[in-house]
């Protein structure tokens, strides 16, 4: 009889956690079913290049700043921000580091802290102006991102490669993975190898997450981002969260500009350009909300990769003309944002008919 | 000292008067630019009648370039007010739709040939496919707005990015170039009137807009909407609908934008045109003193806005300030601006008006 109870609590618990499966679950799984079934779809349809290991290597590689201002932007808006400022904050950095590295002699470690300082700068004042004054987050990143792009220019305004013995030096260290090389055209075996970017990308996400999971201040930003006025009744300084949450994502903003620095090895004012869009659409692919309060880290990571596999594909199908690259992640991005609007009317127990039926009416 | 007292009352009496109307802000800047460049160099506002390259009258000098280049942002400040006040957020895909609206004139007067001789089309029917194509994409802005509740500047993020993509494979990423006299007639100037032709489409845009709003309640639904959405549908207002609407008209808005922009140059550069027109249209709707957050707006001191950020913009380029520069000055207008008419801000200021403000009839008192 015993072992018969177990057995229902057990299905009972199952029952339970099948209905948990709401909102931020949810999202996740869907980002992460449409990640494996596309590239699971890339390898059988398009076959060579994404059975290489380094192919997905290539697209941490390429990501890897990406992926650090993602998590940023995932953190701002599981508060209820959201920071475009931060294409522009890893142009000025890079361009930073690279005048500084080349026209100063500069040393690689204090291009570091000028990145980090940069970063923190923006962070400071943004959230100051958005947590303690107020002001719509919209409006003072959007003001944030054109004043780094223009401060970039007013920097340099000429593109150019960096020089600096250590820092191409540090740009070359590739950390090798064994046994997962590929034999080339030559017949030669070569090693699969990530750049440094990918292991400080892959360490803010795994700190991040910690953070998010299980920190004081990561369950205030959810706290914060679900409903200020209860946050504030549970005696969570509101203001302060906010104002960290930027600061944070002003930091990253200033790391993923040298991990950008590190990947291109080159400062230019048009560097990053749309950066802020594929980090929004990143995230709101990983299944953040941008109404706050619902979000993961390990979605964001994933969204990520689902982007970029996106544009390899397109790439390798042959569609390789600019343009697709920003058609397809708007598509994206709309598919997800309408998939979460719905998720967002069932959360308010109105079915997805009802809203259909309401947008009929309201054109009519 | 008591006959100068009630002068000097009047004064700061007419003094907040004017402070606490919206137009202010505008004025007051405008006043200030016109003082440094003043200062600065005197031949600013110089204006010359001179002759162009066809033997035509035209104004030049740099009031004429204000005028001129400012039409566009002014139409385009007419929608981007509209949509403010109803939706609580700005549209940033101006631009892109502008890219857009232009792609799509030039398709229709160049059909498939992109260096045709004669036009393929007649200007007026170029013009209308373009105002139907960014009234379709307004209407998408605002089906995802109004139907879908997305955030407007998120919503609007998509044709941000996509925008230009899809102006580049409308003309299969070509650069069509028009031969035609009259088409750059509507950029530049009409032969025998030296008053650049700009500025009477942004004229003819605003008395429209100005009779729409005194005759039609598009000005008080579009408020209402924004002020409290719920409130206005109780009172039997559908503010899904008029968000929508307003969307529309910021579309219609952007077509007579950018059949202005390509006029000027009778091709289009995809990347490069109306860039950052953006976030000048949203400086214009601020330095009107409009809340960014929705609600009551004045139409005219938008417009007004419009024309001085114009004016900022021709005083940074005298300067030998670089184009792609100008952002950096124009984020630290908007920064000025936000943080002087935040509410907390406000209330600061406010409050220590008042004390400095009592003080006169107590002394009188005294």
């Amino acid at each position: 009889m015993s072992f018969l109870k177990k057995i229902s609590s057990a299905g009972n618990k199952l029952r339970d956690k099948s209905k948990n499966i709401t909102d931020t679950n949810l999202l996740l799984i869907i980002t992460i079913v449409v990640f494996f079934l596309m590239y699971i779809g890339a390898m059988i349809f398009l076959g060579s290049g994404f059975l290489k290991a380094q192919t997905l290597f290539n697209i941490l590689n390429a990501n890897a700043a990406l992926i650090i201002i993602s998590c940023g932007m995932s953190l701002v808006m599981i508060t209820g921000g959201i920071d475009i400022s931060m294409g522009g904050v890893m142009a000025l950095v890079s361009m930073s580091c690279a005048v500084y590295l080349d026209y100063h002699n500069g040393n690689v470690f204090t291009a570091i802290l000028i990145s980090l300082a940069i970063g923190l700068a923006f962070g400071l004042v943004q959230g100051f102006l958005i947590a303690y004054l107020d002001i719509q987050p919209f409006i003072v990143t959007l003001a944030g991102m054109f004043f780094a792009r223009g401060m970039t220019t007013i920097v340099n305004s000429n593109p150019f490669n960096v020089q600096n013995q250590e820092f191409v030096a540090l740009k070359e260290t590739r950390v090798i993975m064994p046994g997962l090389g590929s034999i080339n055209k030559a017949g030669n075996y070569v090693d699969a190898y990530i750049e440094i970017g990918v292991v400080v990308a892959l360490i803010v996400v795994a700190v991040l997450f910690c953070v998010l999971k299980w920190a004081k201040l990561g369950r205030e930003f959810y706290a914060v981002g679900g409903s200020n006025q209860s946050a504030l009744m549970l005696g969570v300084n509101v203001k302060r969260t906010k104002f960290f949450s930027y600061l944070i994502c002003g930091l990253l903003a200033g790391i993923g500009g040298f991990v950008y620095f590190m990947h291109v090895g080159s400062g230019s004012a048009s560097h990053a350009s749309g950066a802020e869009m594929n980090a929004i659409a990143s995230s709101i692919i990983g299944g953040t909300m941008l109404t706050g309060g619902v979000g993961n880290i390990i979605g964001t990571l994933f969204g990520v990769l689902s982007l970029s596999t996106i544009q390899n594909i397109v790439a390798s199908v042959g569609l390789d003309q600019a343009w697709w690259t920003g058609i397809t992640i708007a598509a994206m991005l709309c598919l997800f944002l309408i998939i979460q609007s719905i998720v967002m009317s069932r959360k308010n127990n109105v079915s997805v008919k009802a809203v259909v039926k309401k947008a009929v009416r309201s054109k009519e | 000292m008591q006959s100068q007292n009630p002068l000097l009352q009047n004064t700061t009496n007419f003094f907040f008067k004017l402070f606490k109307r919206q137009i202010f802000i505008p004025i007051a800047a405008l006043l200030l630019l016109a003082l440094f460049n003043l200062i600065a160099d005197p031949s600013f506002f110089k204006i010359a009648l001179g002759y162009n390259s066809a033997g035509d009258p035209v104004l030049s000098g740099y009031l004429i370039t204000i005028l001129d280049y400012g039409s566009e942002l002014a139409i385009l400040a007419i929608g981007m007010t509209l949509v403010t006040a109803a939706s609580g957020g700005q549209d940033i895909s101006v631009g892109a739709a502008i890219a857009i609206s232009g792609s799509v004139v030039l398709r229709v007067l160049c059909g498939t040939n992109s260096r045709p001789e004669t036009l393929q089309a007649p200007i007026i029917v170029a013009f209308l496919v373009s105002c139907v194509v960014a009234m379709l994409f307004g209407a998408f802005n605002g089906a995802l707005v109004s139907v879908f509740k997305i955030q407007p500047m998120v919503a609007t993020l998509i044709l941000f990015t996509a925008g230009r993509s899809i102006a580049a494979w409308i003309n299969n990423n070509e650069l069509p170039i028009v031969k035609d006299a009259t088409f750059s007639y509507f950029g530049s100037f009409i032969p025998g009137i030296p008053v650049p032709t700009p500025f009477f489409i942004a004229l003819a845009c605003i008395i429209i807009i100005h009779l729409a709003l005194r005759f039609t309640n598009l000005g008080l639904y579009s408020q209402s909407v924004g002020i409290n959405d719920k409130s206005s549908s109780l009172n039997g207002l559908n503010p899904a609908q008029i968000k929508f609407l307003t969307f529309v008209i910021l579309g219609l808005c952007v077509a007579v934008a950018g059949f202005i922009k390509v006029s000027r140059l009778s091709s289009i550069n995809y990347s490069v045109i109306a860039k950052d027109i953006e976030m000048d249209a949203i400086l214009a709707v601020a330095l009107g003193g409009n809340a960014l957050s929705g609600g009551k707006f004045n139409m005219s001191a938008s417009i007004l806005g419009a024309y001085v950020i114009q004016f900022l913009t021709t005083t940074l380029y005298k300067f030998d300030v670089q184009s792609d520069a100008l952002s950096a000055y124009k984020a630290v207008v908007v920064i000025i601006l936000v943080i002087l008419s935040a509410p907390i801000v406000r209330e600061k200021l406010s409050s220590l008006f008042k004390a400095l403000k009592p003080r006169q009839p107590s002394k009188e008192g005294v």
